[in-house]
């Protein structure tokens, strides 16, 4: 059996490099109009590719997630703040499971 | 100092719907890490260390089995790869006269939903709010491992399952006020989220593991609309 502090050191240190590695390297403004256009849409593509589907199995029932997703959407159409829009989310979950499960 | 102060504590309130979805998921880490033979001090510090939720669910396989550490170097190098792309793009909110020290702390702390909140902020980031945004969301990140792992069995299951859809809210609430002013951003919004179904439904698709296929989604999207609509500059004025 491995020590369990190795695994989490290792863990830590692969991680962290994968973070620090970029942000200390790269001093200087990227001129490439290219880069600079695929850096303005990577986070709008990552967090959307987070997001969904993954949401829909985010509670333990999916008909409460959709809805919990529709809500989010509409608030978030109307440009509520994230907390507003995040905390709808949860309980509109909380209460549709209430009824369901 | 008096802006920095303001900075910090606006990001530590920002981070309040971040530190209540990482409550949610890392109560869940913390049972499962408990159940995988970890005691609550190494959950936590595992927690504290990482802070990577992908990364620690995976690792737990690998320690049940004694894997050797190669192989966990490999799986968290593949499964946290794309924190690189999200700290390359941060580095462009950084001024260049941000000092190494502030690179080293802010990289700590480069996870799915601080990137989101840093990276779409307006202008510059300075590293006073990141820390806000950091230390807001590592409590919440380690306390629900803490908890999760010590007291599993007793919370009330609901309230967790409900804190679920926290993360992916506040998501929503960064893309799509964006999305409804920009008909590119729009397209990528859906277009991505049209990706990513395929690719955790389809045959074949499926077995990617969740960290690549979100990579392998950003890199053809945010590729295909870098193409297809070349961002003008003027962000650069409000730097």
């Amino acid at each position: 059996m491995h020590n369990i502090y190795g695994y989490i050191f290792v863990m830590a240190i692969v991680t962290y490099l994968v973070r620090m590695l970029p942000l200390t390297l790269i001093r200087k403004e990227i001129t490439s109009p290219f880069v600079k256009s695929f850096l303005h849409y990577v986070p709008y593509a990552t967090l959307s590719a987070m997001t969904f589907p993954a949401i829909l199995h985010a509670s333990d029932d999916m008909r409460a997630s959709i809805v919990g997703f529709a809500v989010a959407l509409v608030l978030a159409f109307r440009k509520k703040s994230l907390l507003t829009v995040a905390v709808c989310a949860c309980a509109v979950v909380f209460v549709v499971e209430w009824f369901l499960i | 100092m008096e802006k920095n102060t303001s900075e910090f504590r606006m990001g530590l309130i920002d981070a309040i719907p971040i530190c209540l979805g990482y409550l949610a998921v890392s109560f869940a880490f913390g049972i499962q890490a408990s159940e995988a033979g970890l005691s609550v001090f190494q959950a936590s510090v595992m927690s504290l260390s990482n802070v990577t939720s992908a990364g620690q669910f995976s690792s737990l396989d690998l320690i049940v089995t004694n894997a050797t550490f190669a192989e966990m170097a490999l799986l968290q190098l593949v499964v946290n790869i794309r924190y690189m792309l999200m700290s390359t793009a941060l580095s462009q909110k950084l001024s260049p006269k941000v000092g190494t020290i502030h690179r080293f702390l802010i990289a700590y702390g480069v996870t799915d939903e601080i990137f989101a909140l840093s990276v779409t902020r307006k202008g510059k980031l300075n590293p006073a709010y990141s820390y806000g945004l950091i230390i807001c969301s590592v409590f919440g990140w380690v306390l629900g491992t803490f908890l999760g792992a010590f007291a599993g069995a007793i919370m009330p299951h609901r309230l967790i399952s409900a804190l679920g859809l926290a993360i992916y809210g506040m998501f929503l609430a960064i893309v799509i006020p964006d999305a409804r002013e920009s008909v590119p951003i729009m397209m990528v919004v859906i277009g991505a989220m049209a990706m990513s179904t395929i690719f955790t439904y389809a045959p074949v698709l499926k077995n990617i593991s969740s960290g690549f296929r979100i990579i392998i989604v950003t890199i053809v999207i945010a590729g295909l609309a870098a193409v297809l609509a070349p961002k003008i500059d003027e962000e650069t004025a409000d730097a």
